[in-house]
């Protein structure tokens, strides 16, 4: 029996799961640029503000480390508010709001304030935007004790993750690849949501495992078509959700197919590929066949023009070629 | 005098307590009872005071690095934040948070702040949550003269007045930012200034002076509730010791100029004009004096004895 679905966009699951939310529960308001009358510079949000007035669905200035402030206060009183940074390279202007409020009052507090404050940024490289439009800056906030941190890659993914985002009292990142709004899938009926710190398996295979986040996950699956072609049979394993991180899983996978590619969009040196390569190789080390191969984004500040910027991005082929040669 | 005889005496218990409670952690810093530091509010109690007289337990307040005074005068627990001070499991954040991240969420105490300017945003926050629930809270955001200089101050202001929220903005110009005269790093006449060009009311008071920062709060309270929204005040103070407790604060300050603003004394002051006014006799005093001493060191005591968080606390209460 399958379950009742329909076929929807990534940015059509994410505004259902914030209007849903809204319905279901008054305290929950949308706040940040452009989110009212316009619904959102790449119209996610189309239709909120209809439904649900300027009292909430608000248009902030563009003042994001006051606005995430108020989040926070207005988090820590009673509210659930959820924040969109229209570009996730603006959270650099909001970090002490995130790193030494709302990550750690709850701690600092002895546990006394909770603070259900849900932020959705935008992320990803691909549209000719440069430097401080393009950037996948999730790593950042994954370092930080207290804050949790979401990286959905499909629609229905988007929708159970931010469902469950905004009903957590804990502050969340929830990372939209933008160049993946239009992407489209099915999405369960009714009121699921997924839980955080279960990794998903895209796809089932025995001979390497890719790990992938976001959008990244599509590479992934791409590469592994192009494998099969040559025999290799590919597994996708997408965690999901980075803070809290199913290791179980990714482990599991490992040691199952002994090699391992892991592949995500934030710049390499120092960031997510490195975490989870080392949990790969702290659980799973005995069975690897091979060294794991790290693919990230190019340690350089994105450029502009499309030859320079596809260059930076991590494309099937790199996986492709990582893999073939690791067989 | 604009208040009753009973408040009067409350505003200097009130003042006492603080005064008391900052010595004893002083006495207990020289003392090697405490593991950290704590930055002492003794001189400005007048502001806290005032400003706090005029409050419910449902409004919210944020305080600062400098925030036992801001805690007391909320209603927060002496034992509790004596313990807190001194890393136990009994103070009111566990241990976990110490002298600068005192806490009281029961009694509307949003956080004192290690970040210099870091309660704008949650202030802010606060009133805009009470807004929207329709409540008839007001939150007040205390800040220092060096916070007036953050960006984010600029921000949250104009959030304020766009969507007109009933927050305070309680500036306690103490004349010092850390080791700098504010007068150096501060542009412009006066730190209220600042509110004027978003259309925010403000004005500049005696900070040493309980009654003038209480008048000035009723005003800035009865507009915010009536949903006129936000108003700054300027609390012209000064703060007697150094930054913290392990700065003599004489390196950058003459002797001369201290001993100035303490001929000010705000717990002094209101307690000579009580007495001229017939509000309280010297022995009234006398048994408020004695019942906050008591009440200071029997925290200090309670503290002392209280026991340390088991380290398997660490790991606890880091998500909800």
């Amino acid at each position: 029996m399958s379950m009742p679905e329909k076929q929807l966009k990534f940015g059509e699951a994410i505004k259902e799961a914030v209007a849903e939310e809204m319905r279901r529960d008054p305290v929950v308001f949308m706040m940040g640029e452009d989110v009212a009358a316009s619904g959102n510079i790449f119209k996610v949000l189309v239709g909120l503000y209809e439904e649900f007035g300027a009292e909430r669905v608000i248009d902030t200035p563009i003042s994001e480390a006051g606005f995430v402030g108020l989040g926070v206060g207005a988090a820590l009183t009673g509210m659930r508010p959820v924040i969109e940074i229209m570009f996730g390279d603006f959270i650099a202007l909001t970090m002490d709001q995130l790193v030494n409020q709302a990550a750690k009052i709850r701690y600092m507090s002895g546990g006394q304030a909770k603070v259900p404050l849900t932020i959705r940024a935008t992320m990803g490289a691909g549209r000719s935007s440069a430097a401080q439009h393009s950037q996948s800056l999730h790593a950042w906030t994954s370092h930080i004790p207290g804050l949790k941190v979401v990286m959905p890659s499909t629609p229905a993914d988007a929708k159970g993750l931010l469902k469950s985002a905004i009903r957590d009292d804990n502050p969340t990142l929830f990372y939209e690849d933008k160049m993946m709004y239009n992407l489209k899938g099915p999405v369960p009926d009714g009121d699921i949501t997924i839980p955080f710190g279960q990794a998903d398996i895209k796809r089932t295979g025995d001979d390497v495992t890719l790990m992938a986040t976001s959008s990244m996950v599509h590479v992934a699956l791409g590469a592994a078509d192009i494998l099969e072609q040559k025999g290799i049979s590919a597994e996708v394993v997408d965690p999901r959700t980075l803070v809290p991180l199913d290791k179980k899983t990714l482990v599991e996978s490992v040691s199952k197919t002994t090699r391992a590619v892991v592949i995500d969009e934030g710049y390499q040196s120092f960031g997510i590929t490195a975490e989870l390569t080392s949990v790969v190789y702290e659980g799973a080390f005995d069975f690897l066949e091979a060294p794991i191969v790290r693919i990230g984004a190019m340690d350089v500040p994105i450029p502009y023009s499309k030859p320079l910027e596809d260059a930076t991005i991590p494309q099937e082929q790199d996986v492709v070629e990582a893999v073939t040669a690791m067989m | 005098m604009s208040v009753d005889d009973r408040l009067a005496m409350e505003m200097y218990r009130g003042m006492l307590r603080i005064r008391r409670f900052e010595e004893q952690i002083l006495n207990i810093y020289t003392a090697g009872l405490m593991d950290g530091i704590a930055h002492l509010y003794i001189g400005e109690e007048a502001v806290a005071v005032g400003v706090c007289s005029v409050l419910n337990d449902e409004d919210y307040i944020t305080s600062t690095h400098r925030g036992h005074g801001h805690c007391v005068a909320k209603g927060g627990r002496l034992d509790r934040m004596m313990a807190e001070v001194m890393g136990r499991v009994t103070g009111y954040c566990r241990g976990k948070g110490g002298s600068m991240h005192i806490a009281d969420m029961s009694l509307g105490i949003l956080g004192a702040n290690g970040i210099v300017g870091g309660g704008f945003g949650i202030a802010t926050g606060a009133a805009m949550s009470a807004k929207m629930r329709r409540t008839d809270q007001v939150a007040v955001c205390f800040f220092g003269d060096g916070a007036a200089n953050q960006g984010v101050f600029f921000e949250v202001m104009n959030c304020a007045a766009i969507w007109n929220l009933p927050v305070i903005y309680v500036c306690e110009n103490n004349q010092y930012g850390e080791h700098t005269a504010t007068d150096s790093v501060t542009a412009g006449e006066c730190i209220a200034d600042r509110a004027r060009p978003f259309g925010i009311p403000s004005e500049v008071v005696d900070g040493m002076d309980v009654l003038a920062v209480r008048e000035a709060t009723v005003e800035a309270v009865e507009r915010a509730r009536a949903g006129q929204g936000a108003a700054m005040i300027e609390c012209v103070t000064y703060r007697y010791r150094g930054h913290h407790v392990g700065d003599p604060g004489l390196a950058y300050r003459s002797k001369e100029e201290i001993d100035e603003w303490i001929a000010k004394d705000p717990v002094e002051g209101w307690k000579r004009r009580m007495l001229a006014t017939g509000a309280a006799t010297e022995s009234d005093f006398h048994a408020v004096d004695e019942a906050v001493e008591k009440e200071v060191l029997d925290a200090v005591e309670s503290a002392k004895a209280a026991p340390w968080p088991e380290v398997t606390e660490v790991r606890k209460h880091v998500y909800a």
